[in-house]
Parts: structure tokens; C-alpha cells; sequence
């Protein structure tokens, strides 16, 4: 009934990797099957990144690897040997909210917040490209992230927000 | 406090207190808890759709590395069930299976992998039985019966209720409306996949951690199923990641990792994979429903006759309770003066059914809000007009004995007119383009609990002390739509403090008061009563003690912003802080409790418990849309909505769900269906999901969003909480029905069935081209033998509210003055 059973059932020795997460080196020991999402979540235990298919087809686990939004569950984390790697643990400066998740909190962007983790990362990357997204483009940049609470508005206008803030405050951070 | 207009807290554009969890991923789902010495649980389920079980052999998969425990329907010698009069299922099916994925065995390993790697070494041998697939196999397949109870054959549920004497009202009618219509399943499709965590304390008590909505009613089944005692057995509910109903029901694997946990004295985790979620479903059932209407040639309506049938699926659920509300509301929108209803639910070996938003209602509303586009074209009336003068009235008690309070729903009709130019577009938009509206009423909780009792359906609990600290109890689950921040907000403005300096401790059985949870739309109402009940008597010890200090009358002191001061001497203050430190002083310890009932029902007919609550929110709808007569393609430009939310407790939150609401109605009236298919016989012929996977299961995305306008109209309700009813399920009922008569207005064809399709469309434009009539819908109703209704006087006819021997059909002039009043 799932991926999990039709993966290799032998046996493998864990594999060691490092990569930058969240600007911090790290050094983690896995199964080598394990997907980025997994390491993320069981092996470094930054659950913040969440799943709801495991088959690339929501969008909750998207997270950035070098600067792109990427499907970690679709992502082998071997792949991402000394790979930058960005997840929602990592968007506040400290106690300071980064102004996406700010505008999200304020306005209503994130209601059971399930898909907030992969909609505020695809929006950073989002921004990092385009400062000043029309609507059209927010919402072809979003759209690969399913959203079941909102009905997408209060997530447009909390970007569209961001954006204001961030230009204002001048750049992406 | 209801009568108060000027508040601080209350209807001002907040962040919700749990705001920044959610943003920084802090919020604790289920998934997310990782124990030390965690196992981790999957389960095995049927692929055949019917089947007795001959043989379970487990000794493969026991032996296999790193298994630490496997679980049959053994290990599970009790049922259970959400409704009393449905405690048919099993954790594990000991010996018969229902549907494809009702579960059969459960591994209990080191890790998923091995767990699932062993459920490929348990051999069961399976006798298979004959499939009911549809509703009409249901009733005409008698035998085998898929349980062994119900009404009979593999009818679950029958029961006809008849206010006032219908036919009468149909005979001396102008015109009598009558068609046949269908709404297919649907699923909730909540991001979150349910996941469950449970372990035995130091002290050997069980604690379940749960992305559930009704941790109390799982503590019930949990003690029941598991044959242990409540008092040892403590549920906490995760915020859920989107419930919609789909987290309502228990489900089998919540006591599965339970028994796992006390056998093993370890934590044991489950998380379902998305394809085990379209399985457990407990969502929209597929409706047929007939509706016989009777209208004055001036539009008003004389009486209606409603039927429904529901397809089940496989178990009782919350089924009985869906049945009746396939009835019941009917009548709290409109001026009706006489109903009936005759409702069936069937068994089929599908996942069950159950409640998702709107629980039953949603049906029924799509055809009665169709038929009257319907009756509105036929006397060329505008069907906003005909709305409009047919609103049923304030403080008045429908025909089947339901109380309606405050309505706001002819002002709803208004704004969602005016935003909409609809007196401009109706009828007069360009070929292709289209613009419908629909109305709708929806509870603000169930007056009645699941299991009969008296006790308060929710209670809060305040604990305060000299730091100024403010922690509030209450068994209310945060499912997403802000239970959390609707407590601290009542309870903020009660103590004229700021949300975020309440603390909430919410959803866990073993510390806050017993709430039933997030169904029925029921937190804000029923939790906000009780929170006001218990913070003003915490308030009048602290005012007794601050009017001490201030030396005023405690009547005089004024709790506001963070300040207890004199109401006719501001100098004379306090902070809040000071103000709780006195009161500890003078009292001692400072806490309080509140609950919250519900007021008594006025039917005392059997089944009257179904359709009363405290309070009926409304809505209007108008969507426009544009229909391509070469694809069928509908797109969606805009939506104008109008909500009678009573009072706005947090202006950010209401229009979140009342988006929602649109956003998960569009995608019931244009694409979402949970559908079953027969694999193909050389494999098992099984009735297999059509498509359960997030991409197939289509809905819509950020692209197919269309603009809505959201509109809150505010007609304070005295039984509320400062007046607010509820606002999450309701704002979806006119959505389906409002699609519906804009594609008649855009293409002049009818599609009398959900989802509205571009297969459908064109093929109603294809007969539409022949001369034929330009519909596409069920064409029949079947015979069902419902039963002899119950029947009741409606109110205005001089009933009690009992039932009563049913007038002589022979004598049709009995209610001729009723019927013309």
C-alpha cells in the first residue's frame, strides 16, 4: 500500500554526509534510501518541514537547496552532499520573524499551518528572484503547494505584504 | 455581556495566538513527536472489498528482525463506534472485512521499513464475498447483509418524519416542483496525514497523542475498545494539520498503537501514508435525493417533500446522525410550513461515510437551492427576489420544531446583490458567461451530545496567580480554525487583558475540562460561553479586591487594557498584575470553572435531538462563471459571499474560514469525487479507489483560486458568545448549488448533479442542440420502502412539539386554512 514497502528491503549500511543547514554545518549518519525529507525530519529532528504524500505531489516538504525550492521527499539527501540546504527553522534572524512569516502570522496566511513551512519557502525563493511579484506570478509560484484551510487569498496578500516589507527594508534576506 | 457593543479584544484584526508557532514550524502535529525507545506500527489491510476472513497466519512476520510485536482482530475482542446505535467496527476485523483497506493485522517493528517489510510476511486467506458497490445494489442485494444489524437487508438507516400534512400542502399548491438530484462523495484531503503516538507513563497509565478533533469521545472509545479504565487513560489532541471532519470519527489505528503501547510498555508511533487516508475517508456521502416542492404563483413555499438515500460505505460512523441531517435543516432557511423527509442510509463496501463540513446538509442544499433557481425561472421571478421574500423569520420556530434566533440572512442577500451587480448580470450577461446565487443556514453546534447525557458540553478552567499570569483549560481541539485564539480572546476581553497574555492549555483529557470537540461548529459558541461564564467570576473576586484598594464599589471597577481602574475616576488604576495580586490576597488560590449547555430543544418528538442548536449562522453566495461551449471548461472569475457571523470575534480568522469555506465548495461543485473502480477480474475484480493520491484526487490550486469578496454581516445572537455564531462550515453550503444555476444562466443548460463537470456540460449542450431537455442528472429516484413517518404538528398548526396520529389522507380539507395561511 506504500512507497516505504517497494523500496530495496536488503539491508545497507548507513552512509555519513555533510551539508550546510541552515547555515550551520552538519555532519549526519543515515540510510542511504532515506530521502532529504526524512533526514531532515528523523535523523536532525527539524520536524518544522512537513509531508502529506511523500510522493511529490503537495508541496509541504518543499525546502531550498542552493537557493531553489525543491520536494524533499522526492530528493535523496545523498544527492545533497555539501549542499546549502533551507528550512523554516531557519527563516527567523533570532527572535525577529523574517517578514514572509510576519505577513503570514499577521494576515491570516497560515491556518492549521500544515502547508505554511513549504509555502513560506517557496515564497522566499520567490522573492530572492522577484522582489515584486505581481499576483499572477505568486500564484504560479505557489501552485505546486496545496492548501486546504485558506483558499490561497490571505497567502497571496501575505506575500504581497513581505514583499512590501522586504523592498522597503531594502532586499532579500 | 452579549448586549455589549464596545470591545477591545473582540472583532478587532488580530494575529492568532498560535501565530508564530505555525510560521516557524514549532506547532507540535502528531507526526512530529519522537519518543525515546519509539516502535513504529503499520497496518495490513483488505484488498478485496468483502470477504470473511478463514485465517491469519502471523508467525512469518513475527519472526522477522527488528518485529516486536503483531496484532490481529484477536487482540481486539470489543467494538466500537461514534454513535451508540452504531458500535460496529473493530480496531482489526476479527473475521469479516467490509472494504478494500479495512485493517486486518497490525507490525509493531524498529522502524516503518521493517514493519512494513513484515506485513508482507502475514498470510491471510480470504473467502470472498458478493461486492455491493452502489446504492442500488445495496437495496436490491438483501443478502449477503454487510452487518447484521440495521433496518434490514443492507439498509442501515430508514426513517421518514412528516410536519403537518405535506400532500395537502403539494395538492392546494400553484405549482408543485419536483426533481431528482445527485451529489457525489467527496473527501476532506487534509494536508496532515492522521498519525498517532501512544505510550504508557512512568506511572503505567496509557497517554494517546492524536491528530484528532474529538479527543473526548476517543477517550470514551479508547476505555471501551481497550477494556481499560477512563481514569488511566489520558488523550491529547495535536493541533491537526486540517480536519474538515475527516479527524472526527475514531479510527482503528488510534487504538491499535494504544494496545500496542500497554503490551509493549513502550511508545509506539503510526503515521498513514496518503493512500491509507482516502481509505479511512469518513467524508461526503454520495446523496440521490428527490424534492417535491409546493410554490404560490407569487413564489412563496406551501410545503416540501424530501428524500434522500445515502451510500454509506462499510460502517455506521457518524452515519446515523448524517442521515437524519440530510433532513433536518431544510427548513431553517425558508419559511416552510409543512416538511417531510424520508431518509435511508445503505451499506456498501466502501470506506464508510461521515461528517465532512457541512455534515449532511450540503446535499439537500444543492437541491433545494437548484430547484429554486428552478422555481424562480418558471415564475419568471428574480431568484434573489424570491430569496429575499421568503427569508424565514427571527425568533420564530420552523415547522419541524427547531428554534431559529437571529437572521441575518436577508441582509446577506442585499450585500451579495449590491457587490455582485446582479441586477445587471442576471439574465443579461453575454452567452457563455453566467452568474448564480444560493443561500444557506448551518448550526452553531449539535444541541445534543453523541451519547445521551446532561452534562455541560464544554468547560473552561482559569487559574491565575500574582504574576499577572492568565492560563485557561478546555478540552476545545485547535484544528486550525482557532479554537485557541477565540479562547484567549473571550477570555481577554472578559479581563480587559491582551489575548496574548492567556496562556491556553487546550485538547488533553487528562488536564482541561471536558469539551466534545471541534465538530458541528460548535467551539465557538459552546467553549466561548463557558470561557465568559468562568472569567467574570474570576473577574468579580478580582474586582472585590481591587475596589478595596480603589475604594469604590466593586460594580464600579472597569477592567480594560492591561488596567483595573474606576470607572468614574481613571486616576484611580491599577494594573491587571496588582489587581490579581490583591485578589490572591484577599481569596486565597484564584481560579474559576465555567460550562456551557445548550438551551432545551422545543420538539419532544423521537429524533428531535437532531437539527437544534443554540443558533443558526447564514449565508448568501453569488459566483459567476464562464462556460466554454467547446470544452465544457467552467472557469470562475470572482465570488461575492455574505456571512451572518452574528459577531466577528477576529475579523483575520473569520474571513479565513470563510474563504475557505468557498475555496473547498468550489472544489466540491467542479472536480473533487471520491470514486471507485473494479480492478480488472484477472487481478481481483476488487472495488479499488479511483484515484487516491493528492494529484489525481483533483483540487483546486492557488491557480484555479478565483477572487472572492468576503462580506460579514453581524446580527448578534443572545445565546452567543457577545453574539458570534459560527462561521466554518456554513459559508460552504451555498457554494455547489450558486455554480450550478450560473452555468444555467451562462449556457442554459441544468447540471442537477456535483461535481459539474466539462464531460456533463457538454453533453447537456448536446441535447440542449437536439431539442431535448437540456439537463443532465439522475433520471429516477428508486423505491425505497422508507417507513410510515412520525408525524408532527408543526407549531403553527397547533402542535406540542409530539407526535401525534397522522391526519386521514381521505380528508384533504382538514388543513385547507394552515395550508393557505
Amino acid at each position: 500500500m506504500d512507497a516505504v514497502r517497494e523500496r530495496d528491503a536488503t539491508a545497507q549500511e548507513n552512509v555519513r554526509l555533510s551539508m550546510r543547514v541552515n547555515g550551520e554545518e552538519v555532519d549526519v549518519l543515515f540510510a542511504p534510501y532515506k530521502t532529504l525529507l526524512e533526514v531532515l525530519r528523523e535523523d536532525l529532528d527539524l520536524t518544522g518541514t512537513k509531508h502529506g504524500c511523500e510522493l511529490g505531489e503537495c508541496g509541504a516538504c518543499a525546502v531550498l537547496v542552493d537557493g531553489e525550492p525543491v520536494l524533499s521527499c522526492l530528493a535523496l539527501a545523498l544527492d545533497c552532499e555539501g549542499r546549502e540546504i533551507e528550512t523554516v527553522e531557519g527563516l527567523a534572524r533570532g527572535p525577529e520573524l523574517h517578514p514572509l512569516q510576519a505577513a503570514f502570522a499577521d494576515l491570516g496566511a497560515a491556518q492549521c499551518g500544515y502547508c505554511t513551512p513549504g509555502i513560506l519557502m517557496t515564497a522566499k525563493a520567490l522573492l530572492a528572484a522577484e522582489p515584486a511579484p505581481s499576483r499572477e506570478r505568486i500564484k504560479e509560484a505557489i501552485s505546486g503547494n496545496l492548501c486546504r484551510c485558506t483558499g490561497y487569498q490571505q497567502i497571496f496578500e501575505a506575500v504581497e505584504e513581505a514583499a512590501r516589507q522586504m523592498r522597503d527594508e531594502g532586499g532579500a534576506r | 455581556m452579549s448586549a455589549r457593543t464596545r470591545f477591545n479584544v473582540i472583532g478587532k484584526p488580530r494575529r492568532r495566538v498560535d501565530g508564530r508557532a505555525k510560521v516557524t514550524g514549532q506547532t507540535r502535529f502528531a507526526d512530529d513527536i519522537k519518543l525515546p525507545r519509539m516502535l513504529h506500527c503499520k497496518i495490513l489491510r483488505s484488498p478485496l472489498p468483502h470477504a470473511r476472513i478463514e485465517s491469519i497466519d502471523v508467525a512469518r512476520a513475527e519472526a522477522h528482525p527488528g518485529v516486536h510485536l503483531v496484532l490481529t482482530g484477536k487482540d481486539f475482542p470489543v467494538t466500537y463506534g461514534m454513535m451508540p446505535v452504531s458500535q460496529d467496527e473493530y480496531p482489526l476485523a476479527p473475521e469479516r472485512v467490509r472494504y478494500v483497506g479495512d485493517p486486518v493485522a497490525a507490525v509493531i517493528a524498529r522502524d516503518e521499513q521493517t514493519a512494513a517489510q513484515a506485513l508482507d510476511l502475514i498470510d491471510v486467506r480470504y473467502q470472498p464475498l458478493k461486492t455491493i458497490a452502489t446504492i442500488e445494489e445495496a437495496l436490491a442485494t438483501p443478502e449477503p447483509r454487510i452487518h447484521d444489524y440495521g433496518e434490514r437487508g443492507n439498509i442501515h438507516r430508514n426513517q421518514s418524519y412528516e410536519f403537518g400534512d405535506v400532500e395537502e400542502a403539494l395538492a392546494h399548491a400553484d405549482h408543485v416542483f419536483e426533481d431528482v438530484f445527485f451529489f457525489e462523495g467527496n473527501t476532506h484531503l487534509p494536508i496532515e496525514q492522521h498519525a498517532a503516538v501512544a505510550t504508557v507513563d512512568a506511572d503505567g497509565k496509557l497517554t494517546l497523542w492524536s491528530s484528532t478533533q474529538v479527543p473526548h469521545y476517543l477517550h470514551r472509545a479508547l476505555s471501551r475498545a481497550l477494556q481499560f479504565p477512563a481514569a488511566h487513560i489520558r488523550v491529547i489532541a495535536c493541533p491537526n494539520g486540517g480536519g474538515f471532519g475527516g479527524k472526527c470519527d475514531l479510527h482503528n489505528h488510534e487504538i491499535v498503537v494504544s494496545r500496542a503501547a500497554l503490551r509493549l510498555g513502550r511508545p509506539v508511533k503510526i503515521c498513514l501514508s496518503r493512500e491509507e487516508v482516502f481509505y479511512m475517508h469518513r467524508g461526503r456521502h454520495p446523496v440521490l435525493m428527490k424534492m417535491r416542492t409546493g410554490v404560490t404563483r407569487d413564489g412563496r413555499l406551501t410545503g416540501m417533500s424530501v428524500q434522500t438515500l445515502l451510500d454509506g460505505g462499510g460502517y455506521g460512523g457518524y452515519g446515523a446522525a448524517s442521515t437524519f441531517y440530510t433532513g433536518v435543516l431544510q427548513p431553517v432557511t425558508y419559511e416552510l410550513p409543512r416538511y417531510r423527509f424520508d431518509a435511508a442510509r445503505v451499506f456498501t463496501n466502501k470506506p464508510a461515510c461521515g461528517p465532512k463540513r457541512g455534515h449532511g446538509t450540503p446535499q439537500p442544499r444543492f437541491g433545494q437551492e437548484v430547484q429554486l433557481d428552478k422555481i424562480a425561472e418558471r415564475l419568471g421571478m428574480d431568484p434573489a427576489e424570491l430569496r429575499l421574500n421568503i427569508v424565514a423569520k427571527p425568533n420564530s420556530l420552523t415547522a419541524n420544531w427547531l428554534r431559529i434566533g437571529s437572521i441575518g440572512l436577508a441582509e446577506c442577500i442585499h450585500k451579495v446583490v449590491d457587490a455582485s451587480g446582479w441586477k445587471d448580470k442576471h439574465r443579461k450577461l453575454p452567452e457563455g458567461r453566467g452568474i448564480g446565487i444560493a443561500c444557506a443556514a448551518y448550526l452553531s453546534g449539535a444541541g445534543v451530545s453523541i451519547y445521551w447525557n446532561k452534562m455541560p458540553h464544554s468547560g473552561v478552567q482559569l487559574l491565575l496567580d500574582r504574576s499577572g499570569q492568565v492560563t485557561v483549560f478546555c478540552g476545545a481541539t485547535e484544528i486550525g480554525q482557532g479554537s485557541d485564539d477565540v479562547l484567549a480572546a473571550i477570555v481577554a476581553e472578559v479581563l480587559g487583558i491582551d489575548a496574548f497574555d492567556v496562556r491556553c492549555v487546550t485538547g488533553d483529557t487528562g488536564i482541561t475540562p471536558v469539551d466534545l470537540g471541534s465538530y458541528s461548529s460548535r467551539v465557538t459558541v459552546m467553549m466561548g460561553n463557558a470561557a465568559i461564564q468562568a472569567a467574570e467570576r474570576v473577574r468579580e473576586l478580582i474586582a472585590d479586591a481591587a475596589a478595596d484598594e480603589l475604594d469604590v464599589l466593586p460594580e464600579r471597577v472597569v477592567f480594560a487594557r492591561g488596567q483595573v481602574f474606576a470607572s468614574e475616576d481613571p486616576s484611580k488604576t491599577m494594573s491587571f498584575r496588582e489587581a490579581v495580586a490583591f485578589a490572591e490576597t484577599k481569596y486565597g488560590t484564584l481560579g474559576s470553572v465555567g460550562s456551557y449547555s445548550p438551551p432545551k430543544a422545543p420538539g419532544r418528538y423521537k429524533g428531535a435531538g437532531v437539527g437544534p442548536s443554540p443558533a443558526y449562522s447564514y449565508t448568501a453566495c453569488v459566483v459567476e462563471v464562464d462556460v466554454d461551449p467547446i470544452t465544457g471548461w467552467i472557469t470562475v472569475p470572482k465570488v461575492w459571499v455574505a456571512h451572518d457571523i452574528g459577531r466577528t470575534i477576529n475579523p483575520v480568522l473569520a474571513r479565513g474560514q470563510v474563504e475557505g469555506s468557498i475555496y473547498m465548495g468550489l472544489g466540491e461543485a467542479l472536480m473533487e469525487e471520491q470514486v471507485f473502480r473494479r480492478l480488472p477480474p484477472k487481478l481481483s475484480n476488487a472495488l479499488v479507489h479511483k484515484i487516491p493520491s493528492l494529484l489525481e484526487y483533483k483540487s483546486l490550486t492557488s491557480l484555479d483560486m478565483p477572487e472572492v469578496e468576503t462580506i460579514l454581516v453581524e446580527d448578534p445572537d443572545p445565546n452567543c458568545p457577545f453574539g458570534a455564531k459560527e462561521v466554518g462550515q456554513g459559508p460552504l453550503l451555498p457554494v455547489m448549488p450558486a455554480v450550478a444555476n450560473a452555468v444555467f444562466d451562462a449556457v442554459g443548460v441544468r447540471i442537477d448533479e456535483v461535481p459539474i463537470t466539462p464531460d456533463k456540460i457538454l453533453a447537456a449542450l448536446a441535447k440542449k442542440a437536439k431539442g431535448e431537455v437540456a439537463r443532465v442528472g439522475p433520471d429516477r429516484f428508486p423505491d425505497v420502502p422508507y417507513p410510515e413517518p412520525i408525524f408532527v404538528l408543526p407549531p403553527s398548526e397547533g402542535g406540542d412539539g409530539n407526535a401525534t396520529k397522522a391526519p386521514h389522507r381521505d380528508e384533504p380539507a382538514r388543513h385547507k386554512e394552515a395550508a393557505a395561511s
